[in-house]
């Protein structure tokens, strides 16, 4: 931890503070420093930054904020930790460092997590994505019992194999800070590390949005638009591949990989608000994974033909 | 003689691979050695999160020299077939051969000396062959080099190779190899946290020791007597008892090197919610161990974790931490088993309309229905209470809906015992919603509750019955439906709580709730009876029983009530042990195979009555009179179901069915005579069919 900051912007005191403080740790290891995506997704690996960028075999070192939804977890803001929307914190190195595991440990250093006093686990955890097509092999990471990140090597993604193989963390943002600041309640993470009237809270920021977005999400979602909507992200996404495609001298190249799965994870966020809203039934709902995987695959298959796919 | 030290060290081995992979290591290694001529004196291998670890001690030096022959062309052969053999042999000339005369013409023979190797340099040559090919179960590619063709696959990524080589007195030498550019060395690293230095090694021996140094304690044995040793210590310490969990230990020793005992506690409210969950909760989520209170018996309100460091605050933050994760889960279990109580399980039931038991069985509700008529045409012969073996039924399946058991499978059919009871049911149906799922497995009880065992009998027979229904039977090791354990389960419940009925009927009843229903419907009771047949073989087998009986009882066809063919290969079993069933038995055979011969001669069967005035001899008479007798004894006895005064009944055929084959000539000259004798063996074998077919049980 840097002595030097002030209390506000200290990890264990502020989860803004917590956030710049692995955002300036990975900035720190080469890694380029994005802002989230600006679109709904259920994981930072949804981040075109990952799921595209681990394919093909181009270098690349990336960090992010990633807010993530997930419909079906919202608790009308009642549970102490569960919700519909979060941040996780992701990190993609690509080739995976030799060092990976040490430096996530330096990195829980930089958040104020000292493992000469906590038990930090590797726990076996094999990661697997059926709407991604995707499958690695890491751990849970456990400080003192609890989860507190996971800990990937990307195997295959969009049904491709990667080559070289990229190292993925994701840290769950709310759940370390609670960890760090010793709360048992999301809502009571301090944000801006300020005491007093200037003190913001995480429950000050989100609440509200949580009880605004359970009604939505279990209630009220409009579920006839949004059937429509998968079904015209899906052909969207379609159309943009079959457009995207050109005969490039002897090499067949993709120029709309990035847009075409755009859709792709537009259908996957509207799948998981109707799954939400309990209107597709246990077969369908296989069906429906298995749709949104062919148009990631097919989304992959562009990218690798693309100048950062390695194509060029 | 030298020995080997080998260490693969690693990221994190997932505990549940460890034990297989130090058991793979040694095997491969050490098969290597002796196939290629290296027998070695002794081998042990080791595991810990990080390492795979392998010494093997006393492997000669050198390869022995290898001699053989190699016969070659006649003498005087065509010059090709001659160049051919100084090629293959590599001698220069054939002056180097030697001759073997031989009728068929003299041969030269060469002499091929292959030298042995060091076997230094042949582990240079195995060990990289067998880390390529190890047989982990999942593995996987890393790094920079996994972008190219051919890259390692291990369990985690691979960071250091150990491999000498060298006798105990002296410096041992490195076994040079690489793989993927790893250079096997002799430097490894210490516990990650406590120790992280290199450590340079030099054999097994100074390995162990230095990694003790280095805070790491390579054999797991060894950590698992500590960590068993250390939880007993400390709760003994506080007046408690540790509630020993042999997998959860296994498990906990796999995820350490340098484990540290610490107990923490939980509110005592949290005590409300049933043991089994508050168990489950702990070992499944968290890893750690239930206390309770020797007095009691109940659980105490600590819990027993296992850390993997010497925490420089002596573990109050690895304990605080914890306890907040503990506290969380057991709110989390609590909230699920309140939510839980506040819904009556039958208000679960419309739900199961919803989910598919099997895609050509229908859903749970369809399931639960069958075994609802089919219990309670069960109850009456097992002695339930109807109304009650249809309301066990209708529950018993009604707690798969409820959080707990969505969080914790393990307490399936338990918690619905919990649920039931609270909601004021009757003990007997509360009961079944655990028992029904009893006995799964040998080692398991048996439920005696009358009510239990209809509603156990109806849920492993309908299960039996629908996957016959659908040709989904066990395959070789495939039974993904675990149908053998259902019929075991039958043959238990059947066996052990004395009970009559018709396996035949039952089944057939059971195909009728089902919609699916095969082409050739009659013929399925018949089918699952011979299944039946084999499970109660296979238990015998294990019993150290004589299983070909259960053959010679069901060849007399009909037998469908499995208490009356278990009596009967158990009166049948103690009576083949006596002198008189032995002989009875060899009497039997005799007459048998007599029969089938002359049966084949002439073409026909020997079957009716045989003529007694055609009788000449005493014995004939005798054996007459004797096989008359003990046909309406044996016969009586059986109806009674007193098998045992049926083979007593048997036994009295001995000596005349002896003297019979002493003293009289079956194929007598006279063809009426030879007939009637004849007539007078099959007699012999029916009778004996009272009370199983002789002729299948084995000598």
């Amino acid at each position: 931890m840097d002595a030097s900051l002030p209390a506000h912007m200290r990890p264990e005191r502020s989860f803004q503070g917590f956030i710049l403080a692995l955002q300036r740790f990975w900035a720190e290891q080469g890694c380029v420093i994005l802002q989230p995506y600006d679109m709904e997704m259920g994981a930072g690996t949804f981040h075109p930054a990952t799921t595209l960028r681990a394919l093909g075999p181009k270098p690349w070192n990336a960090a992010y904020v990633q807010p993530s939804r997930r419909p079906k977890d919202g608790r009308y803001g009642e549970n102490p930790n569960r919700m519909q929307h979060y941040y996780q914190f992701q990190v993609i190195m690509k080739p995976s460092p030799p060092n990976l595991q040490d430096l996530y440990l330096k990195s829980l250093a930089a958040i104020g997590i000292d493992s000469a006093v906590h038990d930090i686990r590797f726990v076996e955890d094999d990661w697997e994505s059926p709407t991604l097509g995707a499958w690695g092999l890491g751990w849970e990471c456990w400080c003192d019992g609890m989860e507190v990140s996971q800990f990937t090597y990307f195997q295959q993604v969009a049904g491709f194999e990667c080559a070289p193989v990229a190292g993925e963390l994701t840290y769950g943002l709310e759940r370390l800070a609670m960890y760090v600041q010793g709360v048992d309640r999301v809502y009571d993470l301090n944000f801006n590390g300020r005491e007093g009237d200037a003190k913001v809270t995480y429950g000050d920021v989100f609440l509200q949005a949580e009880q605004e977005y359970s009604r939505h999400n279990f209630e009220h979602a409009d579920t006839a638009m949004l059937f429509e909507q998968f079904k015209m992200a899906e052909a969207a996404c379609r159309k943009y591949l079959d457009a995207g495609w050109r005969e490039g001298g002897n090499k067949k190249q993709h120029l709309m990989a990035l847009p075409a799965y755009d859709q792709c994870i537009k259908a996957s966020h509207v799948f998981n608000l109707l799954d939400a809203r309990g209107v597709i039934s246990v077969t369908e709902r296989q069906s429906y994974i298995l749709r949104v995987r062919e148009l990631a695959k097919a989304c992959g298959e562009a990218w690798i033909h693309t100048e950062a796919g390695g194509a060029a | 003689m030298p020995d080997l030290l080998l260490e693969l060290f690693s990221e994190e081995i997932p505990a549940r691979m460890q034990g297989k992979a130090a058991d793979d290591l040694r095997r491969m290694v050490t098969d290597k050695l002796v196939a290629e001529g290296l027998v070695y004196e002794g081998a042990k291998a080791f595991a810990t999160p990080r390492r795979l670890a392998l010494t093997v001690h006393g492997i000669p030096a050198r390869q022995p020299d290898l001699k053989t022959e190699r016969r070659g062309p006649k003498i005087g052969a065509p010059d090709a077939a001659v160049q051919g053999f100084l090629k293959a042999t590599g001698l220069k000339s054939l002056d180097e051969a030697k001759i073997q005369r031989d009728p068929k013409g003299d041969f030269y023979i060469g002499l091929i000396e292959k030298p042995g190797r060091d076997a230094i340099d042949v582990l240079a040559e195995i060990l990289p062959v067998i880390i390529r090919t190890f047989p982990w179960p999942k593995s996987m590619r890393w790094g920079a080099r996994s972008g190219k063709p051919g890259s390692l696959n291990w369990v985690r990524p691979l960071h250091a190779i150990t491999a000498t080589f060298g006798l105990e007195t002296e410096e041992p030498d490195v076994v040079k190899f690489s793989v993927d550019g790893i250079e096997a060395g002799q430097t490894t690293y210490g516990h990650r946290f406590l120790a992280p230095a290199a450590i340079s090694v030099r054999r097994f021996e100074d390995y162990e020791a230095k990694l003790l140094d280095a805070k790491v304690v390579l054999d797991p044995e060894r950590r698992k007597d500590a960590i068993l040793t250390d939880a007993k210590q400390l709760a003994f310490a506080q007046g408690f008892e540790l509630v020993e969990d042999q997998n959860l230990l296994d498990e906990v020793a796999g995820l350490v090197e340098w484990p540290v005992v610490l107990m923490g506690s939980f509110e005592p409210e949290f005590l409300a919610t049933p043991a089994e969950v508050i168990r489950a909760t702990i070992r499944n989520n968290q890893k750690c161990f239930v206390v309770r209170d020797p007095k009691t018996g109940k659980l105490a309100n600590k819990f027993i974790l296992v850390a993997n460091i010497e925490a420089t605050d002596g573990g109050a933050t690895i304990i605080a931490g914890n306890e907040r994760v503990i506290r969380a889960r057991l709110s989390d279990a609590k909230f699920f088993y309140e939510t839980d109580l506040k819904t009556k399980l039958e208000e679960r039931l419309p739900k199961f309309e919803q989910i598919v038991f099997h895609e050509k069985l229908g859903t749970q509700a369809e399931r639960i229905k069958r075994i609802e008529s089919l219990a309670a045409e069960i109850a009456p012969l097992v002695g339930a209470d109807i109304a009650k073996t249809k309301r066990a039924a209708h529950l018993a399946k009604a707690d798969l809906l409820t959080e707990v058991v969505g969080e914790f499978p393990e307490v399936q059919g338990l918690m619905g015992k919990y649920y039931a009871l609270a909601q004021g049911e009757d003990a007997s149906v509360a009961a079944a919603s655990e028992e029904h799922y009893k006995p799964q497995g040998p080692a398991d009880r048996v439920p005696t509750d009358p009510v239990s065992v209809a509603v156990a009998l109806a849920d492993k027979l309908d299960t039996l019955v629908g996957f016959w229904a659908i040709d989904e039977k066990p395959t070789g090791s495939k039974d993904p439906y675990a149908l053998r354990r259902a019929a075991l389960g039958v043959i238990r419940l059947i066996a052990e709580n004395a009970l009559r009925l018709s396996l035949m009927k039952v089944a057939a009843s059971a195909l009728v709730g089902l919609s699916m229903k095969p082409a050739d419907v009659q013929k399925l009771p018949g089918d699952l009876l011979a299944f039946f047949a084999d499970r109660l073989k296979v238990q015998l087998r294990e019993q150290g029983a004589r299983h070909d009986l259960v053959d010679a009882v069901f060849a007399l066809g009909g037998q469908d009530d499995l208490l009356m063919i278990v009596r009967r290969v158990e009166a049948l079993g103690k009576f083949l042990d006596t002198d008189d069933g032995k002989n009875l038995l060899a009497g039997t055979k005799r007459a048998s195979n007599i029969l089938s011969i002359e049966e084949k001669k002439d073409k026909r069967t020997f079957d009716g009555a045989p003529d007694a005035a055609l009788y000449s001899l005493a014995e004939e008479k005798a054996l007459a009179k004797a096989i008359g007798e003990v046909k309406a004894e044996a016969g009586a006895a059986v109806a009674k179901e007193d098998f045992a005064a049926a083979m007593s009944a048997m036994a009295k055929l001995r000596s005349p069915v002896d003297a019979f084959f002493d003293k009289v000539r079956v194929n007598d000259d006279d063809a009426k005579v030879r007939e009637n004798r004849l007539k007078l063996l099959n007699e012999i074998r029916s009778a004996t069919r009272a009370v199983a077919d002789f002729s299948k049980i084995q000598d």
